[in-house]
């Protein structure tokens, strides 16, 4: 079953193509197509999860823990048996991983070996190849790897992208590109599936920028408003950016682990040491300015907010399920290359988790200002994808790909609520502050789906959110990162207030502007149904992982993170209580500042020290400003001139240059080769066969005894050069 | 016996067919001038055979049988075209047959 999983992107591909080919001669479209390949694909997913989880347990991984000191002797020591398991990387193929271990067989997580050494039973990964093509010595291979991580993926982009399609016939019908639309939808998920079933990372970088593509053309998609082609050209710039990081990361991994690409060998040979540490952190900090490229992390987060742009659903998808999350998936595949660039296990500080703490802060401080619904929700995924980053930046990397599966179902859900209230309440506005207001009573299936989605962000037990947020926080506790568990700390509070702030604007008080005037009411069943659905998720997706249950760790635990020697924690109630203090207090503060109208001086965002915070935080810490007149300008202006010269002087003059030395070619050819040479052979043959022709005419006179003399002539020439030379 | 005799007799008879073939008009008559020809050859091979020796003599009587057999076939098929230009034409004169003029 589990080998089969390239069906998937194959099938959203194909969608793809006959929505763009037949898509409107359809009865629905093409919604219909989009529809049914996502259903198929939602089935798939769901019977892969389930060949995974039953799949059995059978192999033996051992666990090094790395020694903080005499770091090198001890990793040689360790690797005697993985250096065999990365050549059978190597050997690419059907690989089986076995690592032979002296330990004997210990089931589960249950610690093994001495001496700090764990022995983990594991699902193998299943990994199947085909060649793509041969370049001398090397086969590029294109192929799927399936593990715990793809499936869970697998999962929710699907699930997202399913409830997506439905929720887009209602929201977008009517739309002139409506079939192009839910083309580009399928190809966008097509992206996803492909990097997230991928083997090696050129496949990977294929996913990766066909989404690049897709957002931009989604983004985009009401392109006749200047501000929306704007936006789709910044989202495509600013990750295009980070794809250049992403190239230069592959390249050099592909030189470093031996001329593959394949991901896991790749992830074995940085484990074992075999690449030498400046390639290898020079390689993952090329990757790392992708991640932050594509996962809207600081400094490159000013695309992703502008992207709202787009038509909600895809800001939907985008955020929850596709494109952004590629960057943390990104890091999550290649593990074993950031884990050791970088030391995670050291603790301290290090760039990645660094990276994720501010964009934590400071998106999070800017969802506070905003006055667009969608915009607040946008900060609040460039924040949430913080938390992931930090959390894969403090090793706790299951708790990341956690926080990423629960997030992808209430971000969804958000985001969903908020096109159903524009789409419904407001008139097509997003604006809280002018447009909303008092929604609760008019649409009271978004709002109990919305507060439910809200209550999970803001990690209050025991909804997903809390659960996943709770893991990263105790990850970054007990592996050494204890400022970054202050750093999550004040972002969980952030987040719990700023979305209180959000649903306070949206759906209590008194209507406003759009609101109050064009009768909001309750959205159609295609709009409310994805709804609750993703309401549901995002109540119970987080007991997966419970404590005592904790099934998601055992599904996703894999050969990288387990041979890195990654840990899991147990759960901490005392991280526990602080992370729901936090929450509940940011939600109370809020509270108490919106609806009992609570303002002590530094809260009165007109005036003072505050005032200027307000407007430092209303310019997106002029970073736009920077990027827009500095960069942009900087470069855009100087070389749009230098451009317009050189097409001016250089180019126009090589083109006329051309035309009049074509010209004057042309005329030479014509007049003296054309008309004189070839011609001239052309009419001298005539002529002379003409001339020939006639000469012998005389000759035929058809007179028998003629040809005879003739020939008796011809016969006494011969005998007489006969007689004259022999 | 000299050889000289009977080599102007041959060169005399393949003149005269020569002439016939070239000069006369009728066809029957150029027949018959090939005849002279080829018999004029005929004459020299047996002479000049008989002059080399016995092998060469029996040689060249045979080499003579072969040409007599094949003027008869000859003039069989040369009958015959005669013939069938006499039908389609009632005249064998070849001064007047030009169809083949280019």
């Amino acid at each position: 079953m589990l080998e089969y999983a390239w069906v998937v992107p194959a099938i959203t591909f194909t969608s793809f193509w006959i929505i763009l080919l037949f898509g409107k001669k359809l009865p629905m479209k093409g919604a219909e197509v989009g529809i049914g390949a996502l259903v198929m694909c939602f089935v798939l997913s769901v019977a892969l999860s389930g060949a995974w989880i039953s799949r059995t347990a059978d192999l033996e991984v051992e666990a090094h823990k790395t020694v903080e000191t005499g770091e090198h002797g001890s990793k040689t020591d360790d690797h005697g048996g993985e250096s065999d398991s990365s050549g059978d990387h190597g050997g690419g193929g059907d690989h089986r991983l076995v690592l032979p271990s002296p330990a004997p067989l210990v089931m589960g997580a249950a610690e093994g070996g001495e001496g700090g050494h764990h022995s983990y039973i594991i699902r193998e990964p299943v990994q199947k190849e085909w060649t793509w093509f041969s370049n001398g010595q090397i086969d590029i291979k294109a192929g799927i790897h399936i593990d715990g991580l793809a499936v869970a993926l697998l999962f929710v982009v699907s699930t997202i992208s399913l409830l997506v399609h439905i929720f887009s016939t209602s929201y977008v019908h009517g739309d002139e590109r409506f079939t192009h639309y839910f083309a580009f939808l399928s190809l966008f998920t097509t992206g996803m599936f492909v990097l997230v079933t991928a083997s090696n990372t050129l496949q990977a970088l294929f996913g990766w920028e066909l989404m690049g593509l897709c957002s931009f053309g989604l983004i985009g998609h009401w392109w006749e408003q200047y501000p929306n082609a704007r936006a789709a050209l910044k989202a495509f710039f600013t990750t295009r950016t980070g794809d250049v990081g992403l190239l230069v990361g592959i390249s050099i991994l592909f030189f470093a682990a031996g001329e593959t690409f394949d991901i896991a060998s790749t992830n074995a040979a940085a484990i074992a040491g075999e690449i030498p540490d400046g390639v290898l952190i020079a390689a993952a900090a090329a990757l790392l300015v992708a991640v932050i490229g594509k996962s809207a992390q600081f400094p490159l987060h000013t695309w992703l907010p502008d992207a709202m742009a787009g038509p909600t659903p895809v800001s939907a998808l985008i955020h929850a399920a596709t494109m952004v999350v590629a960057g943390v998936y990104l890091i999550a595949r290649l593990y074993g290359v950031f884990w050791e660039a970088f030391d995670i296990a050291d603790g301290g500080f290090n760039a990645i988790a660094i990276v994720g703490g501010i964009t934590i802060l400071i998106a999070a401080a800017l969802a506070f200002v905003q006055r667009d619904i969608k915009k607040v929700l946008a900060y609040s995924t460039v924040s949430q994808l913080g938390f992931m980053v930090m959390a894969l930046g403090v090793g706790a990397w299951t708790a990341a790909i956690f926080h990423l599966f629960t997030h992808a179902f209430f971000k969804a859900c958000l985001f969903l609520g908020a096109g159903s209230v524009s789409h419904s309440g407001s008139h097509h506005s997003f604006d809280m502050v002018a447009d909303m207001g008092g929604l609760k009573k008019y649409m009271p299936k978004t709002f109990w789906t919305f507060a439910t989605a809200t209550l999970a962000l803001a990690g209050v037990p025991p909804l997903a959110g809390f659960w996943s947020k709770d893991e990263i926080l105790l990850g970054a506790g007990e592996n050494g990162y204890t400022f970054f568990l202050v750093v999550g700390l004040v972002g969980a509070f952030m987040t719990a207030a700023y979305m209180t702030r959000c649903v306070y604007l949206t759906f209590f008080g008194e209507p406003r502007g759009a609101a109050a005037h064009h009768h909001p009411h309750e959205s159609p069943s295609t709009i409310t149904i994805p709804l609750i659905i993703l309401a549901v998720l995002s109540v119970f997706a987080g007991l997966l992982n419970a404590p005592g249950i904790l099934k998601f760790t055992e599904w996703t635990d894999n050969i990288t993170v387990i041979t890195a020697g990654m840990e899991h924690h147990d759960f901490s109630i005392i991280t526990a209580l602080f992370s729901v203090v936090v929450g509940l207090g940011g939600i109370l503060t809020a509270y108490a500042y919106y609806w009992k109208g609570f303002r002590v001086g530094v809260l009165k965002y007109d005036q003072g020290i505050s005032g200027s915070i307000y407007r430092f935080l209303g310019n997106k810490y002029y970073l736009d400003d920077l990027y827009e007149k500095g960069v942009v300008a900087g470069v855009s202006g100087p070389v749009a001139r230098a451009a317009y010269w050189i097409n001016q002087k250089v180019l126009d003059g090589v083109v006329n240059g051309a035309g009049v030395t074509a010209r004057g070619l042309a005329r030479f050819v014509y007049e003296i080769l054309d008309q004189k040479v070839v011609d001239g052979i052309v009419n001298g043959t005539g002529y002379a066969s003409e001339g020939a022709g006639a000469g012998l005419r005389v000759v035929q006179t058809g007179k028998v005894q003629q040809y005879a003399v003739a020939m008796f002539i011809g016969v006494i020439a011969f005998a007489g050069l006969l007689v004259v030379f022999v | 016996m000299y050889l000289t005799q009977f080599l102007l007799l041959a060169a005399f008879l393949f003149c005269v067919g020569i002439y016939g073939v070239i000069a006369r008009k009728n066809a029957v008559l150029v027949l018959m001038s090939i005849e002279l020809i080829l018999n004029s050859v005929n004459i020299n091979l047996v002479a000049l055979g008989a002059w080399r020796g016995f092998e060469e003599q029996i040689i060249a009587s045979v080499f003579s049988l072969f040409i007599i057999a094949v003027a008869a076939a000859e003039v069989g098929v040369g009958l015959a075209i005669v013939l069938l230009i006499y039908r389609n034409r009632q005249s064998v004169d070849l001064s007047q047959v030009a169809e083949m003029k280019g």
